[in-house]
């Protein structure tokens, strides 16, 4: 932290400050970093497992529409909870009879959209304001990082809970509750990786040489501090896919008849006791995903570990 | 050291006052006139009015948020809307239920992550390790609300061991200590845990991992102390940062059981969020979440003075 002295989470700050001893170390020997970073990846079979494993997982769902088997909404009474199996269908039906292939394929779009966007913009907004606060200081620094100590006063589930409940339910809000509670910890990221750069000598050099702020931030911070927030961010995927598809388990997100994957859950709750393997599917939907991303994000960072 | 308590108190003060603001701001966030909230739309004009003057809502906001806390500040947390009782009522039942299942799942999850985590670190690079690291992964990717669902077809439906719903027999709701209740903790709890169970494992074991690559060991083994000896000094020096790791996931559990007691019906706080959210009872959604984030700001609190306490090393300006 900036000013070392009293912080909101101490401990919490244990990754941040790790990622801007890297990104620190990342700017001094530059040359080659990310060919070395690449060689390190590609030695890793987990993690190119992972990668390998959510490319597919995306063509999947992008070409749902090709692919898929039958109609996502349309059901039939006389074919509910077709146990796993079922000619025709081979991961049975839901409760109003729809095909699980399709219905999976489908809810993977909105799973996916609605995990991945709160991220993408919390990377965008995060980053800005962390790498102004860092490179800023004094009091731009102080008001951006105090109002970030208030949101991590809240566990990230109750505040996305309370923004969505409040703004009632639906994928938009969902996506704008879940952004929020993204937005401080990468704020916190990028300005404790910022302040590890900003003060090494070519930025000095670049300023006495009468570069100008933007030129100094665009051209030599945010070359080296993008990759350490990235890889912050692909982190935060898991997170966010789990709290989407809760939102919508918890009726705060998707609304029928939409496929996704927690609402999918939510609804297939009540079959539990006709045909329980069909209703989980859903559910190790998200788990697979969510652990693929972790372990694809646990495998970055240590591939831009350089002192590993 | 006393300093710093002073600081450390007197900084959770504008946090605290921030996070008041925050919840009160949720029910103006929400969309519509909060008014609509309280009244029928069929209302006639004059009592819409009329109730909007007896609320105070026809005040400037700031002055709405003076009332409000000075309301809060002494206990009064209003009415609901869909029962008319007494927020602090329903919630003060609600926030002790969720303080126990919380409470049995950090323990739970405390306990294998010190294990686990421990195992790996002293175990480095082998099946163990790798075992525990990959458990510690499963547990902080799964969803815990599908997890609660796994569970309850295993140990309910197929073996019938454990009860699936409620929190004591029959949907009784005071509660004791006894075999007849603690059977409708476990699931949950179990349920609960696997998350903080990740994290401690994960935590404990860079810790445990980095003191023990540390010169000082290496002096304590070649003076010939023994493994029981060299155990207590890693303890010692991990306790810090372990212990802050914890205070902060039960922090994070006390707000995150939403989704495990809605899937387990368990009477809790998160219980009593979901059905807030769903009759638009803005003065319950806006209690519970305020008095969840004071208990993490008071957690953040206490974690940071129980740290500081326990590591001289860390001197605070």
């Amino acid at each position: 932290m900036a000013d070392g002295a009293v912080t909101a989470r101490p401990g919490a700050n244990a990754a941040a400050e790790e990622l801007a001893v890297q990104a620190r170390e990342a700017a001094i020997r530059s040359q080659g970093y990310w060919a070395g970073v690449w060689k390190r990846v590609k030695r890793d079979p987990v993690t190119i497992a992972c990668g390998l494993i959510l490319l597919t997982m995306l063509a999947a769902i992008v070409f749902a529409h090709l692919i898929a088997p039958h109609d996502p909404y349309q059901g039939s009474m006389i074919r509910r909870l077709r146990p796993i199996g079922t000619p025709n269908y081979p991961l049975g039906t839901d409760e109003l009879g729809r095909d699980m292939v399709t219905r999976l394929l489908f809810g993977g779009r909105l799973s996916w959209f609605m995990g991945i966007t709160p991220v993408f913009l919390a990377f965008l907004i995060g980053t800005t304001l962390g790498v102004l606060a860092g490179y800023a200081g004094g009091g731009v620094n102080m008001l951006i990082m105090r109002t970030t100590d208030v949101f991590y006063a809240f566990p990230s589930v109750l505040l996305a809970i309370a923004i969505s409940g409040a703004l009632g339910g639906g994928t938009i809000n969902a996506i704008v509750s879940l952004t929020l509670v993204f937005i401080p910890p990468v704020i916190r990221v990028a300005e404790s990786v910022t302040t590890g750069v900003r003060n090494l000598d070519f930025v000095d050099a670049a300023r006495a040489s009468g570069a100008g702020a933007f030129t100094i931030i665009r051209v030599h911070i945010l070359g080296n501090v993008l990759g350490p927030i990235f890889v912050y961010a692909t982190s935060l995927v898991s997170v966010s896919m789990i709290l989407a598809s809760g939102l919508s388990f918890l009726g705060l997100g998707v609304t029928p008849p939409e496929p996704e994957w927690g609402l999918m859950l939510n609804t297939l709750r009540t079959a539990i006791y006709v045909n329980p393997t069909v209703a989980m599917l859903p559910g190790a939907c998200i788990f697979a995903t969510s652990i693929c991303f972790n372990l694809l994000s646990d495998g970055l960072r240590q591939a831009m570990d350089v002192r590993a | 050291m006393l300093i710093y308590l002073v600081r450390r108190i007197l900084y959770a003060i504008p946090i605290a006052l921030s996070v008041g603001l925050v919840c009160f701001m949720l029910v103006h966030i929400a969309p519509g006139d909060p008014i609509n909230a309280i009244v029928p739309a069929d209302a006639p004009q004059e009592l819409v009015d009329q109730i909007r003057r007896d609320y105070g809502l026809d005040r400037p906001l700031p002055i709405q948020f003076g009332v409000w806390l000075g309301k809060v500040v002494q206990g009064d947390l209003g009415n609901s809307l869909a029962t008319g009782r007494r927020v602090w009522a329903d919630l003060s039942v609600a926030v002790v239920n969720t303080l126990r299942l919380a409470l049995t799942a950090a323990m739970i999850g405390f306990a294998f992550g010190c294990l686990l985590g421990g195992l790996a670190g002293t175990f480095q690079g082998t099946v163990i390790d790798k075992a525990a690291v990959g458990l510690a992964v499963a547990g902080v990717s799964v969803p815990h609300y599908w997890l609660g669902m796994v569970m309850v077809i295993l140990f309910s439906v197929n073996l019938n061991w454990l009860p699936a719903m409620g929190a004591g027999p029959g949907g009784s709701s005071d509660w004791a200590w006894n075999w007849e209740h603690i059977r409708h903790l476990i699931l949950p709890a179990v349920t609960l845990s696997v998350i903080p169970m990740g994290i401690v494992t994960r935590t404990v074991r860079g810790i445990v991992a980095e003191i023990l690559n540390q010169d000082f060991i290496q002096t304590l083994r070649g003076k010939g102390l023994s493994s029981r000896g060299i155990f207590w000094h890693v303890v010692k020096n991990a306790a810090p940062n372990a212990i802050a790791v914890m205070g902060l996931q039960l922090g994070y559990l006390m707000g995150g059981s939403i989704l495990v007691e809605t899937v387990f019906s368990w009477p809790g706080t998160g219980f009593l969020l979901n059905s807030a959210i769903f009759q638009r009872d803005l003065p319950v959604l806006q209690a519970t979440i305020l008095v969840l984030a004071m208990f993490f700001v008071a957690l953040n609190l206490i974690v940071d003075l129980v740290q500081t306490a326990l590591d001289p090393r860390i001197k605070r300006a």
